[in-house]
């Protein structure tokens, strides 16, 4: 078992490696010079120039390489072209809003998504069965934006219930910060929810048709002790593996989200960097999504043993 | 005293669409404390329905809709469903065909005997720790201490088997139904349990409804029988007059099909030609490598067998005897590890894939489940050309021959438009059969190939089987578990215990004075021996 993380975690170093690679040649790819927007548009030739040699970019493709990855092993993200500041710096000042976002989404999602597919899976063809599946199918297809807008022209405009947009740091009071939180929250969770709830719908149907859930019934267990007893344990793994690849939903979610409802989290901070062509802190937001992604997959797979004992690593 | 189920003139419907109205049809059947019944038929008798009638435990299509059940004198048929639950677990208790699925996987042996307790009574926790290791120290689990913390996956098909029953008597119930309880074990687990259930029935008095297509099993343990045909009882009467002296012709039928465990009369075939021919086959499992301990295991020991041209040879074995690796080996499914497999003394034990084409069709395969194993979107056509287009005959003649085949194995040429589902599993079987002679191999492997069928079917498959090999002159590799089908078919058989052939011989002579230990236990554990050496 613990050679099983640490041979995980060791493999995470190429992935990542990997991952820094790409980012890195893609950004190069695309048709844009952070310089000249830096400059601005009444710079001249020999003002972008000179920013260029500042930033580093004269210098051949394989040079910036090797310098952004030393860098990097070195622990240092780099400097911020666009917000001249350390893009470690920039990252911890912008994390708060997103680590609670997501993990305020994750438990309305887990908290809505489980008991829908409950539901639908106990109550097989019936009307809320097909409203929790229509739903779903929703969920997939509205992008988050309309739904966000949706949500605050009903919610914080209409009713006047929550605040339209922004963020309210934890430090100042946590009634206004859940508050800030809930329609976001609300938005991103829509398509992790349309996810979650037809997995566990469909993982349950399949482990309520198992043998053992008649010898359950076969010994007087009444279909709620069923259900709690013998169906849920059984159909969680796969329930809990669509919540860790449903973290890639809510990293993208992130983005679009925080544009929405002009959140400064790390998603703002994505666009604004995209925007300004911010080499850097594009590179170091990728990595450390890629690096989240990884972990709470690791988790994920290890969590599996404590959930079936026929998994051993 | 009085009967503990009586069952009165029960009809229990289908829901509108099936292929027939009643699952059961008036049937009547009782149990008296500490006697077996045997409720036996072939598949879609409604043996299993009656049973799952009597626990409740239908699906919600499927109603009872006349007649009565009575446990202890109660009636069951206007039972609440919380009284129900009541009595399942406490007073009638149930076990199941496949005690792998049949148990939770993720659930300690020890918690899920338990539960039963849990749930009926207001034992103290102590008090049903001490109950859960009485009753597995009852059905002679070894280990208590450590069998209550097991999971299901630790343990071997029978133990697994005596932690339901553990589970089911845990509340001593007057009832025990037993659905197929050894169908999935092998033979000489099958005799342990056979005999639990009937120490635990003669020490406690519990009535049995045993459900079960095996007249063998039926000989050892039953009292009564009762014999179901299509939903309805043809026959009931105590075992011995319905297993001696059958009186309804369908009973007779199923009886005279059950295959004896005399073997029969067999040609010699001295003169033949060696057509396969395995020396010291071996197969290596590893799993492991570079961080974790390297785990091997030897599925196939130097196993050494040859086939003679119109010969008919036996492997015999229990689960995990490495029978069907041997099998697979053989017709090149997976890779030997090492020795030859030669057919006319072309080894082809290594040869690569492409090299290995031409060979694939001197060897064909026939499968135990003829329901997977026949594509579900092909029709019977489709699925039979295939592989003789594929090494060049023209569409046409695969056609006609495909045509010709059907024949040989007794279905109409119609039958080459329809699809898999149309058939019955007998039916299934012959298209495989038909489908694995379109190549014209030289070999035909049969890896359990009867063994999924009712035994009417599969003295008709078996029969079937002899016939081409005969036809065609075939080497026949006979995968079975099952003595009787061994006795009945082959000319020679192998025994092989944990990958290692442990006896061969004349199937008569190995019948007759088996020599090695594993070979008398197998013989000693096979059920109601007198069974199909009389009619």
């Amino acid at each position: 078992m613990f050679g099983y993380i640490l041979r995980r975690l060791v493999s995470t170093i190429p992935v990542m490696f990997i991952v820094a690679l790409i980012v890195f040649l893609m950004l190069r790819l695309t048709p844009s010079d952070p310089a000249a927007i830096i400059a601005g548009d009444n710079a001249n030739a020999q003002q972008v120039e000179m920013i260029r040699q500042q930033l580093g970019l004269d210098k051949p493709l394989l040079v910036q390489l090797w310098v952004w990855l030393s860098s990097l092993l070195h622990g240092n993200l780099g400097e911020s072209f666009f917000f001249k500041k350390s893009v470690t710096s920039l990252i911890a000042d912008r994390i708060e809003p997103t680590l609670a976002l997501a993990a305020f989404t994750l438990v309305i999602a887990v908290a809505i998504a489980v008991p829908l597919g409950i539901f639908a899976a106990m109550r097989r063809g019936s009307l809320l069965d097909r409203i929790v599946m229509g739903f779903s199918v929703m969920g997939f297809s509205v992008p988050a934006f309309v739904i966000g807008y949706a949500l605050i022209y009903v919610f914080a405009i209409k009713l006047q219930w929550l605040p339209v947009q922004g963020y309210s740091r934890i430090a100042n009071g946590f009634e206004p910060w859940l508050r800030s939180l809930i329609l976001p929250s609300l938005t991103l969770a829509v398509i992790y929810v349309a996810l979650l709830a037809r997995m566990t719908r469909t993982s349950l149907l399949e482990v309520l048709g198992e043998d053992y859930i008649r010898t359950a019934y076969s010994r007087g267990l009444t279909p709620l002790q069923v259900l709690v007893r013998h169906a849920l344990p059984n159909a969680a793994v796969p329930i809990i593996t669509v919540v860790g690849l449903g973290v890639a939903l809510l990293i993208g979610g992130v983005v679009v989200t925080e544009s929405v409802f002009a959140i400064p989290g790390i998603g703002r901070l994505t666009v604004d960097a995209v925007l300004a062509r911010d080499y850097p802190t594009i590179q170091a937001i990728i990595l450390l999504f890629s690096f989240v992604y990884v972990m709470i997959n690791l988790i994920i797979d290890v969590s599996y043993t404590l959930l079936d004992p026929r998994i051993r690593y | 005293m009085s009967d503990i189920l009586v069952v009165d003139r029960l009809t229990v419907e289908l829901p509108p669409g099936s292929d027939r109205r009643y699952a059961v049809e008036d049937v009547s059947f009782s149990v008296a404390p500490g006697e077996i019944v045997c409720v036996v038929g072939e598949s879609g008798s409604g043996k299993s329905v009656s049973s799952f009638t009597v626990m409740g435990l239908l699906p919600r299509e499927v109603k009872p809709v006349a007649g009565s059940i009575r446990l202890e004198g109660e009636d069951l048929m206007n039972a609440s469903e919380k009284r129900y639950r009541e009595l399942r677990g406490s007073r009638m208790a149930m076990i199941f065909q496949e005690p792998m699925t049949a148990l939770n996987p993720v659930k300690t042996i020890g918690d899920q005997i338990e539960e039963v307790l849990k749930v009926h009574t207001q034992m103290s926790q102590a008090e049903r720790r001490a109950r859960v290791m009485e009753t597995i120290g009852q059905v002679n689990l070894p280990d208590p201490d450590q069998i209550v913390r097991a999971y299901p996956h630790q343990l071997s098909g029978g133990q697994r088997q005596r932690a339901m029953i553990a589970g089911a008597l845990a509340l001593d119930p007057a009832l025990l139904i037993a659905d197929e309880p050894t169908t999935a074990l092998d033979v000489t687990t099958q005799a342990q349990i056979l005999q639990l259930i009937a120490e635990l029935r003669a020490r406690r008095g519990t009535g049995v409804l045993f459900i079960t297509h095996d007249f063998g099993v039926v000989a050892e343990i039953a009292h009564r029988v009762v014999v179901m045909q299509k939903g309805k009882v043809v026959e009931q009467g105590l075992a011995d007059d319905v297993l001696n002296r059958p009186q309804h012709p369908y009973t007779q039928m199923l009886i005279g099909a059950v295959p004896s465990l005399t073997p029969a009369d067999r040609k010699p075939l001295d003169g033949a030609p060696v057509v396969l021919h395995t020396k010291n086959l071996r197969k290596v499992y590893s799993s492991g490598g570079l961080f974790q301990k390297k785990r091997v295991v030897e599925a196939v020991k130097d196993v050494s067998i040859d086939i003679r041209r119109g010969e008919t040879v036996g492997i015999v074995g229990e689960s995990g005897s490495g029978k069907s690796t041997v099998a697979r080996c053989v017709a090149r499914l997976i890779d030997p590890t090492a020795g030859e497999v030669a057919i006319d003394g072309g080894d082809y034990a290594k040869l690569p894939e492409r090299a290995l084409r031409d060979h694939r069709k001197r060897m064909q395969i026939v499968f135990q489940d003829p329901y997977r194993s026949l594509n579900p979107r092909r029709t019977v056509a489709q699925s039979m050309i295939e592989a003789p287009v594929n090494f060049g005959m023209s569409q046409a003649e695969a056609m006609s021959r495909a045509g010709d085949l059907l024949d040989l194995v007794h279905l109409p040429r119609q039958s080459l438009d329809r699809f898999p589902h149309q058939f019955s599993g007998g039916q299934r079987q012959r298209i495989c059969i038909a489908r694995a002679l379109m190549p014209q191999p030289e070999v035909l492997i049969a890896d359990e190939a009867v063994s999924a069928l009712d035994v009417s079917v599969q003295a008709q498959v078996l029969k079937l089987f002899d016939e081409i090999r005969e036809k065609f002159s075939l080497a026949l590799l006979f995968i079975t578990h099952d003595l009787r089908v061994a006795a009945q078919i082959c000319d020679r058989i192998v025994v092989m215990q944990k990958g290692a052939v442990v006896e061969q011989g004349p199937t008569k002579d190995v019948f007759a004075a088996p020599k090695h230990p594993y070979t008398q236990a197998l013989f000693a554990a096979a059920p109601g021996k007198q069974i199909g050496n009389r009619i």
